[in-house]
């Protein structure tokens, strides 16, 4: 994206609107992110899509 | 709006990680790894000041007229340059974005559902402090434990004296689940047909096995397995099967199932062995760690099924192991790659909680943990064990794909799209909730209550106290609904500085500068 730059660099840019507008297909698995099953954040989940 | 004058919402978060100098834009999802020098000119500029001023001069002058000092971090030659490159930043929406998500928060209102929980057996064969302390409790004929997995929620309930007085939630002890009950294969039939009758659209559907120790009813795991398997193509149906094991039941013939059937397998084990035998001894005093680790190793080794690899080994730390990064490096050198080590959640009163006090500790803990997952120095001090393709739990995150923002504003879905159900076919929001009759949303072989799902469809980052400022939620999500309801009574509280938030958001900055390591931009942490 911008790696030519020299004081800061793009490791993502992306749009959390534009995965809205394609998402909520709920396909992705269920995540307990409760400590007493496993503390599993939703961004750690993959689009299934 | 802050001290700057931005509005908290679209707040940038920037951290420090061990040499790297990370920024996080949390609206757009935008993650940056900056020098010392746009690290430090962040702290001076606002999209006010990116608005008015387009070049270096007036920009630069009107920084430096606010902080003398720091323009010897950054003259005003270089600092032209590095504005520049973060206004152009702000100019592509990759910081200082607004939160345009909120308009998403109530669209899983009618969603179906596509997973269960099911609680097969709430039987255990190990007595582990953390879930044994809730027995105990709970003799005085309050509550009944539930999980060997379940290390928390009962006790705050069991306690009067921590029990939110103003909570709607007294008559906790109405349920009628009792000690040893064991869900029957017909109830575990009954389940799958109400999942596939609620699940609309949805092809892909999950159940989970769960317990107390759902080897102990093994019978009704391969009855709810064998019915699903031999229905689902005519419903149109994929389902994934879990099961959480503390593998004292384990023998080849339920390897070779569990590798044949469930797509995931979680299975508990603490960490070193005189962690582990301290907290999870067997009902006659014994440590479990040495009957359970060479079974584990070998359901692992055989688990080589495409499309049924996934497997992790789930461990709890409490204040007794607080250098528990030495547990996870631990299960490392024993074989095991995926690894999940949890915090254990429960009152304050026990001796093994984690407080506030902890946390500078803990911190401590995952730094040391994202040095050795680096690949760097710590992994020298366990005799070259290659960190390599160590999958800790934790320290994941998906930068570049991942999940939607719709299904980030509600996280797990408890509630909504995820249920648990009781030994008796009672349905409640998760498993957290089983045996709370204030949240019994029906049975697997009755109506399911629409009221207590539509609440839970609503509960999301933006109806929850704490969350929709905070840098981290559209990574957390907003944490968990019963965490939030066993601690104040209140599944739509949260407190940033609580140590659970405290903790997801430490391991969330673990996670993101890994991310940005591996994806081959961050600093080279290991050269600082
Ligand atoms: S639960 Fe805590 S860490 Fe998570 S988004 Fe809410 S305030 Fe932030
Ligand atoms: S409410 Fe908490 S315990 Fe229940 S499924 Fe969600 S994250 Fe897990």
């Amino acid at each position: 994206m911008n790696n030519q730059n020299q004081h800061i660099k793009t490791v993502t840019g992306k749009s959390l609107k534009e995965t809205a507008e394609k998402g909520g297909c709920g396909k992705c698995r269920a995540s307990c992110q409760s400590a007493c099953k496993t503390s599993c954040t939703v961004a750690n989940q993959p689009c299934e899509r | 709006m802050n001290d700057k004058g931005i509005s908290p919402t679209r707040a940038i978060h920037k951290y420090e990680l061990k040499g790297g100098y990370y920024v996080v834009d949390p609206c757009s999802g935008s993650v940056h790894v900056a020098d010392k020098q746009a690290y430090d000119l962040l702290d001076k500029v606002t999209p006010a000041r990116f608005e008015h001023y387009e070049g270096v001069k007036e920009a630069g002058s009107a920084c430096l007229a606010e902080d003398k000092e720091h323009s010897s971090v950054c003259p005003e030659s270089e600092q032209g340059g590095c504005y520049a490159e973060l206004r152009e930043l702000y100019k592509a929406g990759l910081l200082f974005a607004e939160d345009e998500c909120e308009k998403y928060a109530e669209t899983s209102i009618d969603a179906p559902l596509k997973a269960l929980c099911l609680h097969v057996s709430h039987d255990c064969n190990l007595r582990c402090r953390y879930c044994f302390a809730k027995e105990v409790l709970c003799n005085e004929g309050i509550h009944s434990p539930q999980s060997e997995h379940d290390n928390y929620a009962k006790e705050v309930l069991c306690n009067e004296g921590i029990h939110s007085p103003q909570s709607e939630h007294d008559s906790f002890a109405e349920d009628n689940v009792s000690d040893h009950t064991a869900m029957s294969p017909e109830t575990a039939i009954a389940a799958i047909d109400f999942l596939v009758a609620h699940s609309g659209e949805r092809t892909e559907l999950e159940a989970d096995f769960f317990g107390g120790e759902p080897l102990m009813a093994w019978d009704t795991v391969t009855a709810a397995v064998a019915y699903a398997r031999a229905n689902e193509q005519s419903w149109g149906k994929r389902f994934r099967f879990t099961i959480t094991t503390n593998g004292l039941l384990l023998d080849d013939e339920k390897i070779a199932y569990i590798n044949a059937e469930m797509t995931n397998c979680v299975m508990s084990l603490d960490g070193r062995r005189s962690v582990n035998d301290i907290m999870r001894p067997t009902a006659n005093g014994k440590g479990s760690f040495d009957v359970v680790v060479p079974k584990f190793r070998k359901l692992i080794k055989t688990r080589t099924k495409e499309g049924f690899t996934d497997h992790y080994i789930r461990g709890t730390f409490t204040a007794f192991n607080l250098d528990f990064a030495e547990d996870v490096i631990e299960l490392a050198r024993l074989g095991f790659r995926n690894i999940s080590l949890e915090p254990v959640t429960c009152t304050n009163e026990a001796d093994y909680a984690i407080t506030n006090e902890h946390i500078p500790q803990i911190y401590e803990q995952y730094d040391k943990l994202f040095m050795f997952l680096t690949g760097c120095e710590h992994s020298q001090e366990v005799n070259g064990l290659d960190s390599k393709g160590i999958n800790f739990f934790h320290f994941n995150v998906d930068l570049t794909g991942g999940a939607c923002v719709i299904r980030r504003l509600r996280g797990c879905g408890a509630g909504n799209e995820y249920l648990a159900v009781a030994p008796n076919g009672d349905c409640y929001p998760c498993h957290r909730f089983v045996g709370n009759s204030a949240y019994n949303m029906g049975s697997v072989s009755k109506t399911l209550s629409l009221n207590i799902k539509e609440y839970f469809s609503k509960t999301h980052i933006y109806s929850k106290s704490d969350c929709s400022e905070c840098w981290a939620r559209f990574y957390c999500s907003g944490g968990c609904n019963a965490s939030s309801y066993d601690c104040y009574g209140d599944c739509r509280r949260t407190d940033s500085q609580s140590v659970e938030c405290l903790m997801m958001k430490k391991r969330l900055e673990c996670a993101i500068a890994l991310a940005a390591m591996r994806l081959n931009v961050a600093n080279e942490v290991c050269d600082s």
